[in-house]
């Protein structure tokens, strides 16, 4: 006789349940693209055995910015203003380098109002994941167009759309970002491992998730919406993350046919081919291929570039190890023997 | 009789180590290391002294003038007039003439070419610059910083600074690197030499060694402001350069490896990070100062308009951080390398909606290093913006000033819980909760691994929890307490300073660098038969000390560096049961008060509305 399957509750490495990874419940719209990538980066943080506490959520403002409400409440975060997430992100994330930085941004926030600093934070090559919730309008104010709606878009009460968008991966790749990946809201499987990679990495991961927004750019045939998104899409590579711990077995895949990156903690992604040959090491090819799918409107999805070697900023200022914002004040002053030798010197 | 007392004898009314004296140079020229030298060896002669550098906005080319003010008495604020002018810019060379009143001395280089008829009133002495040049050898890119050298060498001997003075300025000015010392020590020898030889003294200013200023220090406000900062457990400071504040962070920069090392792991302890605009610098900062460092940044006024909805989000979030404002002359650009204290209104209610933030008003380079760290201590404590309100005269003049003292008290980070202390307080501990009654709630930072530790922090509306809100109540609660933090915060400002005259009945009022000019206004003005009382506002909200000098003087003139009086306004709001004894005189021109400027405007309304003649 079959014993009676038992319901267990699962847990982590760390021996916690996915309830604890959870948010407050969302307030988006039903159907809101924002909602699956909450859910996947809560699945990503559980499935990787990161405790809440090693994870703080940074955002800006708009329905994107809402989002870190949704998920990770044992985290800190700090939703800030509109546009300024990298600013907050860069000073908070030298207090602990321990903890993972996860920022949240949208297409408002970081193509038109942010972009610059954006472009700076991915400069400085601040070590923690950038997403960018795209939906290719303004939802929270209710309708405009976006620094990345797509050319010729009508929306209720803009008229036509009458300029280009960014490509806010190609803004990602040429400022010197370290991991630029584009994911589709319609993709979760790939999306979530996507995020395991992008927190375990260390440097600026870039996620440009296309997240349509169902109340204002869902039209079938806009650029941002399901319908387009699910035919325009086209996964570069099936992605898979392995953690440090796990053993890395080729002998699954047939050879040639998948590539290896290992990440600074000896996890590894591992790339399989679809229907090209595709090396996400090289910056050309990337910026190739994103000239390539801009060009011909179509979404190329997975982990578009990686370099995994680039000192971030945090080692290029000599720190200690323990976290800067538990130093004792003890550590904090210098010497009376400093002050007279300066005071000294001023003579 | 030695040498020096007989010339002094022959010269009638000689005026020993008081005297306002002019560089006019071009900028760009290295004329700033020359400046140094001359009034580094006054103070190493015990004489107190200033040094303004007034400048252009520009790197090259336009004409620059450095006033070293050297006064026994001690008074080190601006005068209106030079006594000695060293000229070494032809174009500028008659207007600067214009500032010389009768009796006064000329020291140009012989290159610049004499109006047919020279003033008869002044004593000229010709420099030969080019000629002393010729037969030096001196490589080609450093020939106009060499022609400057020299004249520290002719004007020290006419005026009496010792070679010792001069020797020890040298050193201390290019301290490890004896090669260069020694050059430029010996090219200011050259210029003595011959000035020993060739010129005879016929002019009445003479300096003379006073007992050492053993107890001063000589530097300028943004090196006091950045070093204060360093020694208050600066951790995070993220900064966009603009004039008149960029040194600071500079000075900090050339410091924070020495002074900054963990004494445990011989590691960092500070981070300085120039960022992309000030938007960002604010930012950082606040995302630092949200994750628990101590954090900072450091702006002038056109930067501070850029912080402002940042400012804003750090009060509302409580988040606690310090912001430099070294004041420059505004609106707009203004004038960038001049002085004002236009900002105070703006900053004491800097953000849309109900704001209001303490500001410290250092009004000397000591104090500049005392709210430096004390600063610190005040955001951690009220979990707020602090702002320190320097300008461009304090933070980058030179200024006499004493010693910099350890701080009295060790660092306080306020009630900031780590893993244990939150397990102390009440188990209904919420990040914005007022636990104790005083306004201030507890706070926790990133990185603690209490799961009951995180919180959401928003500029949104929010409950004691961080929790999203929109009710009515929730916020005005909230807003009602930040209000009351800040209530209680006089306790812990810095109090007035107040300088008493003789049965004063007229009261002055000022703050910040214009401290000198009305100290000596003071006394200008009591030798005119005018007593007044000096009080120096150091802090903003004011409270009873203030209120009290107003309430005791009949009147109190209010002189500031701003055209619509705004410590003026803001002392007529916050005492207003006497607002009809406050009277405003304002200096807009760009440059340092002056005691002179004071003491007429002060003589003027007393003679216009009460007939005081004297």
């Amino acid at each position: 006789m079959e014993k009676p399957t038992e319901t267990r509750v699962e847990r982590n490495l760390v021996g916690l349940t996915p309830a604890d990874y959870k948010g407050k419940p969302s307030t988006l719209c039903p159907g809101c693209g924002h909602n699956t990538i909450s859910n996947q980066v809560q699945a990503a943080v559980f499935e990787l055995g990161l405790l809440p506490e090693q994870v703080i959520k940074v955002s800006g403002i708009g329905c994107s910015s809402k989002s870190p409400n949704y998920f990770l409440q044992r985290s800190f975060g700090f939703n800030g203003l509109h546009g300024r997430m990298p600013t907050i992100a860069t000073g908070a994330s030298f207090a602990d380098t321990r903890v993972k930085v996860l920022g949240f941004s949208g297409d408002g926030d970081t193509a038109s109002i942010g972009l610059g600093h954006f472009k700076h934070i991915v400069r400085r090559n601040v070590p923690m994941v950038y997403v960018i919730e795209n939906n290719g309008v303004y939802g929270l104010t209710k309708g405009q167009f976006s620094a990345t709606s797509d050319l010729g878009l009508v929306l209720k009460h803009q008229g036509k759309n009458m300029l280009p968008p960014l490509d806010l991966c190609m803004e990602a790749l040429i400022s010197g970002a370290t991991f630029v990946a584009r994911a589709f809201s319609g993709d979760i499987k790939q999306m979530k491992e996507l995020f395991k990679a992008a927190i375990v990495h260390k440097g600026m991961a870039v996620i440009d998730v296309i997240s349509p927004c169902v109340t204002f750019n869902n039209k079938d045939t806009a650029l941002q919406s399901y319908t387009w998104g699910r035919e325009h899409e086209l996964p570069i590579q099936d992605i898979t993350f392995v953690p440090g711990k796990d053993e890395i077995l080729l002998g699954d895949f047939e050879p040639g046919t998948v590539q290896e990156v290992r990440l600074h903690d000896g996890s590894a992604i591992l790339l399989k081919k679809i229907d090209r040959d595709y090396d996400p090491t090289d910056q050309s090819n990337a910026l190739d291929l994103l000239t390539e799918s801009y060009k011909n409107h179509y979404f190329a999805t997975g982990l578009i570039y990686i370099n995994a070697s680039k000192p971030t900023i945090h080692d290029l200022y000599d720190l200690p190890e323990e976290a800067l914002n538990r130093l004792t004040p003890e550590r904090l002053r210098p010497s009376t023997a400093l002050l007279d030798e300066i005071n000294s010197s001023l003579y | 009789m030695d040498e020096d007392q007989k010339e002094q004898g022959e010269i009638a009314e000689a005026i020993i180590n008081e005297f306002c004296m002019t560089i006019c140079t071009v900028n760009g020229s290295g004329s700033g290391t020359a400046n140094n030298l001359l009034y580094r060896a006054l103070f190493r002669m015990g004489i107190p002294t200033s040094g303004k550098n007034v400048f252009p906005s520009n790197i090259k080319g336009l004409p620059t003038w450095f006033v070293i003010r050297s006064s026994a008495k001690g008074y080190l604020g601006r005068v209106p007039y030079d006594d000695i002018i060293v000229a070494m810019n032809s174009t500028t060379f008659l207007e600067d003439l214009t500032y010389l009143p009768e009796g006064g001395v000329l020291f140009y280089a012989d290159h610049i070419k004499l109006p047919e008829s020279i003033r008869q009133d002044i004593a000229c002495y010709p420099m030969p610059i080019k000629t002393l040049m010729k037969e030096t050898e001196v490589p080609r890119n450093l020939k106009d910083f060499m022609e400057n050298i020299l004249y520290v060498g002719i004007v020290g001997e006419v005026l009496g600074i010792t070679r010792e003075a001069l020797r020890e300025a040298v050193d201390l000015q290019f301290v490890g690197k004896p090669e260069v010392a020694k050059s430029n020590y010996d090219m200011i020898m050259r210029g003595y030499d011959w000035a020993s030889a060739n010129l005879e003294k016929k002019d009445r200013y003479f300096v003379r060694q006073m007992p050492p200023l053993a107890d001063y220090i000589l530097t300028d406000g943004n090196n006091a402001g950045a070093l204060g900062s360093l020694f208050g457990g600066m951790q995070f400071c993220s900064w966009y350069p603009i004039t008149p504040a960029s040194s600071m962070v500079e000075s900090a920069i050339a410091q924070v490896s020495k002074l900054r090392k963990d004494p445990v792991t011989g590691k960092n302890t500070c981070v300085i990070l120039q960022v992309e605009d000030e938007l960002a610098a604010l930012g950082a900062a606040i995302g630092a100062g949200w994750a628990g460092l101590r954090s900072m940044t450091s702006t002038s006024g056109p930067g501070l308009s850029l912080m402002t909805e940042n400012v804003g989000l750090a009060y509302f979030t409580e988040t606690p951080v310090v912001i430099w404002d070294v004041q420059r002359v505004g609106p707009s650009t203004g004038l960038p390398t001049r002085t004002a204290q236009g900002d105070l209104s703006m900053v004491y209610n800097l953000g849309h909606g109900d704001t209001s933030h303490m500001i410290l008003i250092p009004g000397s380079v000591n104090e500049c290093f005392e709210f430096g760290w004390k600063a610190f201590d005040l955001a951690d404590k009220y979990q707020t913006p602090i702002f320190v309100l320097s300008d461009l005269d304090l933070g980058m003049n030179q200024w006499i000033t004493r010693k910099f003292e350890y701080p009295n008290r060790p660092i306080d980070r306020g009630k900031l819980l780590w893993e244990e202390g939150l397990e102390n307080v009440s188990p209904d501990w919420g990040r914005y909760k007022d636990l104790d009654g005083d306004g201030i709630p507890y706070r926790t930072v990133m990185g603690n691994q209490n799961p009951r530790s995180a919180y959401f922090a928003r500029g949104t509306g929010h409950d004691v929890y961080g929790n999203y809100s929109e009710e009515p109540k929730n916020w005005a609660d909230m807003l009602s307490r930040i209000g009351r933090k800040l209530g209680c915060c006089v306790k812990d400002l810095p109090k007035p300073v107040i300088r008493k005259g003789k049965e004063a009945r007229i009261g002055i009022i000022g703050m910040g660098s214009t401290d000198p000019a009305l100290i000596e206004a003071q006394d200008l003005l009591s030798e005119a038969g005018i007593e007044v009382d000096y009080m120096r506002v150091r802090s903003i909200p004011v409270d009873t000390m203030e209120r009290e000098f107003i309430a005791s003087h009949e009147r109190c003139y209010v002189l500031e560096l701003n055209r619509d009086g705004q410590l003026c306004e803001i002392l007529k709001l916050e005492v207003s049961e006497y607002s009809q004894k406050l009277i405003h005189i304002s200096d807009i021109g760009g440059l340092p008060m002056t005691a002179i400027w004071a003491r007429d405007n002060i003589m003027a309304h007393e003679k216009e509305r009460y007939g005081k003649t004297n």
